[in-house]
């Protein structure tokens, strides 16, 4: 058994079957980032660190003769989201049921996909990650209330990325209003923004919870690393008569090499 | 009384090493067992010698079982390949590949396959799935 201790849940094969399924079903849409940023791993709940390849002095040991450099790296972190779970429905899962109460599973996947988004777009600084939008160089461009100026903003930031020489495709993470002012609109004629904007990416458009305003980047590859410890899973953490109380948790931390990759949008 | 589940001189060996080969060797005798009794009650025209014949085997099942539950406890990736392939519908030799090869990316706790023993759901990188 490993540290997230399902073998001692009161949970049956066909109950964690529903629990997975479930969370996997609900993590995949909101999970934003994972679908713009490079990712590797899981590298296993037992890895704790990115090797930054950096150095910081240090004053030696014992005085003079010699130099001392301190290796640079930086810490995982861990999110969890913990939910409670009826035994009672995961009986009558058991008996069959389709309709099982699982509300407070999908509520903590949202929360620990937003915590991901914000994570890796905007920073979190007491982890000591640096958010894509906090690197870039470029002041973020207005997007506006209304959507007839989106092609223009995102036009620019795509130009503002290609002259400093990131080539594309590039993708574009819209938080949840932006995205669904995106897709209510057509422009004169009818087309839709959402194609028009992807013609000038070149690449995916991203619902991202979490986002604030919009962020433009490259998709290139090798400028945003996402590195994961121990992916998302479901673990267990104690049960009484009539619940089973569980958590999604997963280890990562975020590393920006080309802070020019990106471009931010304000709302 | 035998010493031939050592294969090596049990002085060397770690107490713990002497267990898990007990274990073995018990594993070994209840399965030789099962067919033993399979073999008898195949033949037996008398029903109710073949009814105590069942009985017994189906003792035998249940001390294989908890031999074999003992040392996938202590063998990490023994127990993660019999979880890729055990009460799993499907190909057995295709299970059995898969299984190792997971062991041999993710077994020693790396985890680097995602889904692996690590009971993770599987998500990893999503860059160019569609949304």
């Amino acid at each position: 058994m490993n540290h997230l201790l399902r073998g001692l849940a009161p949970v049956s094969e066909a109950g964690w079957q529903l629990l997975d399924d479930e969370a996997r079903e609900r993590l995949q849409g909101p999970l934003a980032a994972r679908r713009m940023v490079d990712f590797s791993g899981p590298h296993g709940w037992e890895h704790s660190a990115i090797n930054l390849g950096r150095t910081e002095k240090l004053p030696p040991p014992n005085g003079k003769g010699v130099t001392a450099l301190r290796r640079r790296v930086l810490p995982l972190a861990e999110l969890r989201a913990g939910f409670t779970i009826s035994r009672a429905e995961l009986a009558d899962n058991d008996r069959g049921a389709v309709d099982a109460d699982l509300a407070a599973l999908d509520e903590a996947a949202r929360q620990i996909a937003v915590a991901e988004n914000v994570a890796v777009f905007h920073g979190w600084k007491k982890a000591g990650i640096t958010g894509i939008t906090e690197a870039s160089p470029f002041k973020p461009e207005k997007l506006g209330k209304t959507a007839e100026t989106y092609p223009r903003c995102v036009a620019r930031a795509v130009e503002s990325i290609r002259q400093a020489g990131v080539e594309g495709p590039y993708g574009l993470a819209l938080g949840p209003d932006e995205y669904t002012r995106v897709i209510e609109t057509a422009e004169h004629g009818g087309y839709p923004l959402f194609d028009h904007l992807a013609k000038i990416l070149g690449g995916p458009i991203v619902w991202a919870p979490g986002v604030k305003g919009a962020v433009v980047l490259s998709l290139r590859g090798g400028d945003f690393l996402f590195e994961s410890g121990q992916d998302l899973a479901i673990g267990y953490a104690s049960h009484d008569a009539a619940n089973v109380e569980l958590y999604l948790e997963e280890s990562f931390s975020f590393v920006v090499a080309t802070p020019e990759a990106a471009a931010p949008l304000s709302s | 009384m035998g010493f031939d589940q050592y294969h090596e001189p049990p002085e060397e060996l770690s107490a713990e090493t002497r267990t898990f080969a007990r274990i073995c060797a018990s594993l070994e005798e209840e399965s030789q067992a099962i067919g033993w009794y399979q073999q008898r009650i195949s033949v037996e025209a008398d029903p109710d010698a073949r009814a105590i014949m069942e009985d017994a085997q189906g003792e035998e099942f249940k001390h294989f079982a908890m031999n074999l539950e003992f040392l996938l406890r202590r063998t990490p990736r023994w127990r993660a390949i019999c979880e890729g392939v055990l009460f799993k519908d499907g190909d057995i030799v295709e299970h059995g590949e898969a299984a190792e090869a997971a062991s041999e990316d993710g077994g020693d706790g790396g985890g680097d396959e995602a889904g692996g023993d690590d009971a993770s759901l599987g998500i990893g990188g999503m860059k160019g799935a569609g949304q």
